[in-house]
């Protein structure tokens, strides 16, 4: 049977996937950004997973405001790195599983959250930016990806309360697929941040920290943490993070803390990265 | 009934719901269209022209063309797609961002440096066609 094994979460700022593309990463500015990331490309190595589903938002690629699905499935077998308007990164082709995002798919929606199922699809910075980030510059990715989108580009993005709760029919779901898979769940973005008007350059380091605690033996917690709480405390672009609670209602109620990095700043943004394991 | 906004009163901020995406519709959707070379080349040949093509209203081309990144969010812009704007003039998030809080790009770059707008420390107010 499949099995979630480890959550990991990142900040997915898109200058960090062109300070990786440019060969900026040991510059003195990128160099403890990138350095909180050499644990956890060891730790991938030993616990390779077979699949991640990779929770990210898009921004404005694949989405413009044409279309703005809530939550956002990619079941296709495989999904270009989008051209952004510089060119698409040079990153490889992310292969899906359209098998396990199908299942995926239907249990969920079977269990009351009515994803939006997508069989073409680009992925921008939001999904290639962690991937980078824990497996470095590979030929091709080591493993397959299930990209899952949220939106959190127009005001209201879904609650921490429903994302926690999409998180466990996620969970329910990935344990009933009949292949033996190793399944690892990625939250990205955050952590706090604003890139927007007069407020611009916001950082919460209480807030971070207390998210980053409560990630371990809180979520629950963290899930009653209100749209405007996230506005006022972590700042316009902060509400991203309600993306890393996905990830953690799919880990098992007690986890491991594997690692642990927080970085200000990068660009404009807190750099926040945990790496959380199942016991069992 | 009307919908709640309590997030009206953050300072030195404008949250991108449902008025402002249907108030900046045609102006993200412009934005968006940067994201093709072959559209790019022709705004920068003739920005007015180009901007003309699309059902926007005359202030919010007027803030496009004067690159005034307050004046477009205010008028329904959202950040990540005025980021194709930006991007179509060779700019950064971080020299958008200083701008929009009224700082040099070396000034922001220096706060960001030494972690960021405290939460406590009130934005400024930018005049009007700084940002």
């Amino acid at each position: 049977m499949a099995k979630v094994t480890a959550g990991v979460t990142t900040s997915h700022v898109p200058a960090i996937g062109a300070a990786i593309d440019l060969g900026k990463s040991r510059d003195s500015y990128w160099a403890p950004v990138f350095a909180g990331y050499d644990f956890s490309k060891r730790w991938i190595e030993d616990a390779r997973p077979d699949v991640v589903l990779l929770v990210y938002n898009d921004h404005a690629t694949a989405f413009s405001l044409e279309l703005i699905p809530t939550f956002a499935i990619g079941c296709a077998a495989s999904f270009n790195p989008a051209d952004e308007g510089w060119g698409a990164r040079p990153v490889p082709v992310v292969e899906g599983h359209p098998e396990f995002a199908s299942h995926i798919a239907q249990s969920v929606i079977q269990q009351d959250f009515d994803l939006t199922i997508v069989n073409r699809m680009d992925v921008d910075h939001g999904l290639t930016v962690p991937l980078s980030l824990m497996f470095g510059q590979p030929k091709a990715w080591p493993c397959r990806v299930i990209p899952f989108a949220v939106n959190v580009v127009q005001y209201p993005p879904p609650s921490g309360h429903r994302c926690y709760q999409l998180g466990k029919a996620i969970r329910r779901a990935i344990d009933c697929f009949d292949q033996d898979l190793k399944v690892q769940v990625w939250g990205t973005g955050g952590m706090s941040h604003q890139l927007q008007g007069p407020r611009a350059g916001f950082i919460n380091r209480d807030f971070d920290q207390h998210f980053l605690d409560c990630m371990v033996d809180d979520p629950e917690q963290l899930a009653r943490i209100s749209h405007l709480q996230y506005l006022r405390e972590a700042g316009s672009e902060g509400i991203e993070l309600v993306m890393w609670l996905i990830m953690r209602g799919a880990l098992d109620a007690d986890v491991d803390e594997v690692y642990r990095f927080y970085h200000v700043p990068a660009s404009n943004t807190a750099v926040g990265h945990m790496i959380l394991e199942n016991r069992t | 009934m009307s919908l709640e906004k309590p997030y009206m009163d953050i300072p030195g901020t404008t949250v991108f719901d449902a008025d402002q995406a249907r108030i900046g519709y045609h102006l993200n959707m412009f934005c968006m269209s940067l994201m093709k070379s072959a559209n790019r080349e022709r705004f920068k040949a003739n920005q007015r022209a180009y901007l003309d093509e699309w059902p926007m209203s005359e202030p919010q081309k007027l803030a496009i063309l004067a690159r005034d990144y307050n004046g477009m969010i205010a008028l329904g812009g959202n950040i990540y797609f005025l980021a194709k704007l930006f991007a179509t003039d060779g700019k950064s998030f971080q020299y958008a961002a200083a701008l929009m809080t009224g700082m040099s790009q070396e000034e922001y770059a220096k706060m960001m440096a030494s972690g960021g707008r405290s939460p406590e420390e009130p934005p400024a107010a930018p005049e009007r066609g700084r940002g």
